[in-house]
């Protein structure tokens, strides 16, 4: 179905444009950032906000703007929104963590390393050195 | 009956969002809802023990508000630049928490809050290891992490 825009109130416009806008925005900004940092860790903050508030904003802005114009509740956006919100992180934690791998096998600087050796060769607590 | 009370219900919701309130539609979905969670129960995943889940849509509203808030301070840091004397950095915090569940939502929150990515989990000392775009005050970071999240996320999952 298409509802033509300018059947709207005004309050009910810049309530959508305000919300429309500042999605954009932000998903703008996030992409300038993942443009402009200069670490690739520092690169994986700035997509966040188009995943956050970026289609949180678009998202309200949907609501109310099919809610308004076809004059019952528009709510199932809320859908994507959540989606996005747990889908994205695990990319993203994917990602940071196949850097840091990488990171660490190569030695690079400034990365932590929490053992000189890698996680499945430290001794546990409980191990008895004579025993083995 | 029903292994996971929240997995059910939040199934029959998303179903009537998708395809509409009627009655069909709830007697349908709900079928599906209570299907899916049987199967769910036979890939037999670690119970989440929710205690006191009326906190969290009190967890939900502190999530919400903090990540407005770093929205406009990672936006203003994109656009303006970095302030003199910051940077980025890792972090390594310790946590008290065990939970898998409470984990796996603490990583999800940290991960989805522009600023600040979740690496990795180190269970043999329960310690967690961040990335943090504006570095101001280790120890800031970590008291902000450990009264905010971790207290309240202690009280929910038992």
């Amino acid at each position: 179905m298409i509802y033509p825009a300018s059947d709207l109130s005004l309050p009910i416009a810049l309530a959508v444009a305000f919300f429309l806008l500042l999605g954009a925005a932000l998903a703008l900004i996030g992409a300038i950032g993942f443009l402009r940092l200069p670490t690739f860790y520092e690169r994986l903050h700035a997509p966040a906000l188009g995943t956050s508030w970026g289609i949180g904003g678009i998202m309200l802005a949907s609501m109310i703007y099919f809610t308004a114009a076809s004059s019952s509740l528009v709510v199932h956006e809320i859908l994507i929104g959540t989606f996005v919100t747990f889908t994205t992180p695990i990319t993203f934690m994917l990602l940071a963590r196949a850097a840091l791998h990488r990171d660490r096998t190569a030695r690079s600087h400034g990365v932590p390393r929490k053992y000189p050796i890698g996680p499945e060769e430290r001794p546990r607590k409980d191990d008895d050195p004579q025993a083995s | 009956m029903l292994p996971y009370p929240i997995l059910t219900v939040s199934l029959i919701l998303m179903w009537l969002l998708l395809s509409g309130f009627t009655l069909g539609q709830l007697v349908m979905g709900s079928l599906v809802a209570v299907f899916a969670s049987w199967a769910m129960a036979s890939l037999r995943p670690d119970k989440p023990k929710l205690k006191k889940w009326w906190l969290l849509p009190k967890l939900f509203f502190i999530v919400l508000f903090d990540i407005i808030l770093s929205n406009i301070a990672v936006a203003m840091l994109i656009i303006r630049g970095r302030k003199k004397g910051r940077k980025a950095g890792f972090l390594t915090i310790p946590l008290e928490l065990k939970d898998r569940t409470a984990l796996a939502l603490l990583a999800v929150i940290l991960t989805s809050t522009p600023g600040s990515v979740w690496l990795e989990y180190d269970s043999y000392d329960g310690s967690i290891l961040m990335h943090v775009l504006d570095l101001e005050e280790e120890e800031q970071w970590v008291a902000t992490i450990k009264n905010r999240y971790e207290k309240l996320l202690m009280e929910i999952f038992a």
